[in-house]
């Protein structure tokens, strides 16, 4: 089926913020000829900008497809995405002011160069870097897939309107740099609201009220499953992915740049209480799931075509389309399209940074300005080209089961990067073996598990704790780079090394 | 010591067997949901008053 008003305003609305993109360059006196204004936007937005960059960085496209159909398919699990987006707020609070402070003072872009620059261990800092980069290409492509399903719902033929648009993004990334994701975001943030709050309103009212659209919900998925004897079941599981995901969150390239673009401490402390709006929004998104359970859309006969090519990610685009008239619904995937481009030009920005300063520079050796930035920005557009190839040549079950390993990867970071924020008790040896340990477990597990659940059932003392993954092995990585520390400080100390000094952790 | 009321936010947000019911139902929420979508303000409330009170102490 076509549908030739919401085609439109959806086209529209993505040209509109294409434009903006190319003029967000000349935005706060850019020179895009050094890597800290194209990519960090010289550390100078204030709490509105981080506010509606870091919105439209971690609240992504993705999110606003998978979220719901993981509730139309599996249920009250899917809420999950609640307590994860309540958790991460007080570690933005405590911990990222301080990185903030560390990295503005040495002139840090990215977490693996404040590992470099604590423990002088290169290895370490390439490792983390690497792993920054691997997780955050298949995070792009899930980004491209969530576009995807909506170029699919409005009935546009082929792979074209695809690559056209990440083309453009390309091209905007590459011009403009952190300020052109930073001023869409506005716009994307903006639609992404309108769209849910009428969506609350209107289609409730449509199924007979809130009361009636969870009286449709089959019982088995309206609460968790209440644990077997002897195990802590769905609960543990529930609990474990919510704060595993939040730990893990912010490790990613694109959050930490979000982040570090901040002007002051101060802002991202203050955004720290002003974000969860944000949470709100994807907890109602996530009942959506729900709406298109209760509206019946699976057995619509005008959308069985785009759930058999998309599976449970088309019950939103289909609730949308049936729920509301053509321009609204066009209103609607515009936000969702455009809230696939802004994450996606952060985290090619982001991995650029990291390859500059990380992967290039300790083997190429300072580079003059202008040719780091280039070079920071020839990667970006490396990472969207790459990421385009990759949803376009591989089954989007891959790429799905790829981040679900990003996620088990990037928290492998987490003892180097955040615990490092407050001692230098720790060896970078023993940090890298720990991390080495934390992934080779990790994706030991999931792959026992066939790539499909991030939970396993673990036993301890006689009770069996189903768990993330990433949190299991994220603390066996923590003790083991503990316990190894004390005979590796004792043979090869690496204290001497910290170009960071005691009193800049206060 | 303001960042003590932070620590509250794990425990009202990851009590599963607490909130894993459906009554009481409110604005036709079963109490899983409504529950956990107040989760939301409140932890943010208490960011606030941590920001707000490690503010009057330094302004930065």
């Amino acid at each position: 089926m076509i549908y030739p008003a919401a085609t439109i305003i959806c086209l529209v609305l993505i040209a509109f913020v294409v434009g903006l993109g190319f003029a967000a360059g000349r935005w706060k006196g850019g020179d895009m000829s050094k890597i800290e204004e194209w990519g960090l936007g010289g550390r100078k937005f204030g709490t509105w900008i981080s506010w509606f960059l870091l919105g439209g960085d971690l609240y992504t496209a993705y999110t606003f497809i998978a979220i719901p159909a993981l509730m139309f398919g599996a249920g009250a699990a899917g809420f999950f995405a609640v307590p994860y987006t309540v958790v991460i707020y007080p570690i933005l609070y405590l911990v990222f002011p301080k990185l903030w402070r560390i990295a503005n003072r040495h002139g840090y872009l990215t977490g693996p160069e404040f590992v470099r620059g604590r423990y002088g261990n290169h290895a370490l800092a390439l490792a983390i870097a690497v792993t920054g980069i691997v997780a955050t290409m298949p995070y792009i492509a899930l980004q491209l897939v969530g576009m995807q399903t909506v170029i699919g719902a409005l009935g546009l033929p082929g792979h074209a309107p695809l690559v056209i648009a990440f083309a453009v993004l390309a091209a905007f990334t590459y011009t403009s740099g952190l300020r052109a994701p930073a001023m869409i975001s506005i716009v994307k943030d903006l639609l992404i609201y309108l769209t849910v709050i009428v969506a609350v309103i209107v289609i409730p009212a449509q199924l007979g009220g809130f009361g009636a659209m969870f009286a449709k919900i089959p019982p088995a998925k309206l609460l968790l499953a209440a644990p077997p004897a002897g195990s802590t079941g769905a609960y543990s599981g529930y609990a474990t992915l919510a704060l595993g995901s939040a730990m893990a969150l912010f490790l990613y390239p694109h959050s930490m740049t979000g982040i570090l673009s901040a002007s002051s401490p101060r802002v991202i402390r203050r955004n720290a209480a002003m974000l969860p709006a944000y949470s709100i929004i994807l907890g109602l998104l996530a009942l959506l799931g729900f709406m298109a359970v209760a509206a019946g859309v699976k057995t619509m006969p005008q959308f069985a075509a785009g759930f058999k090519q998309f599976g449970a990610s088309f019950s939103v685009p289909a609730l949308l389309l049936n729920s509301f008239p053509g321009w609204f619904a066009g209103v609607a995937f515009g936000a969702i399209a455009i809230g696939a481009l802004v994450p996606a030009a952060i985290m090619a920005i982001a991995a650029a940074n990291i390859f500059t300063r990380d992967i290039a520079g300790p083997f190429l050796g300072t580079q003059p300005p202008g040719r780091e930035a280039l070079l920071a920005k020839l990667f970006a557009i490396f990472m969207v080209v790459a990421a385009v190839l990759f949803v376009l040549k591989i089954p989007v079950s891959y790429a799905v089961q790829l981040q679900l390993l990003g996620g088990m990867w990037i928290i492998q970071t987490f003892p180097a990067i955040i615990f490092s924020l407050y001692t230098r008790f720790f060896n970078g040896w023993a940090l890298l073996i720990g991390w080495a340990v934390g992934i080779v477990s990790a994706t030991w597990l999931v792959a026992l598990n066939h790539f499909v659940s991030a939970v396993w059932p673990f036993h301890v003392f006689g009770w069996t704790v189903p768990s993330y993954i990433a949190l299991a092995t994220v603390l066996l990585n923590a003790i083991i780079a503990t316990v190894l520390s004390v005979p590796l400080n004792a043979v090869a100390p690496d204290r001497v090394r910290d170009k960071t000094a005691a009193a800049e952790y206060v | 010591m303001a960042k003590f009321l932070l620590l509250p936010i794990y425990v009202i947000a990851l009590a599963v067997p607490f909130f894993n019911r459906d009554q009481p139902e409110l604005f036709g929420f079963p109490f899983f949901y409504w529950y956990q979508l107040l989760t939301v303000p409140a932890g943010a409330l208490l960011i606030f008053i941590v920001f707000k009170l490690e503010d009057k102490g330094q302004g930065e």
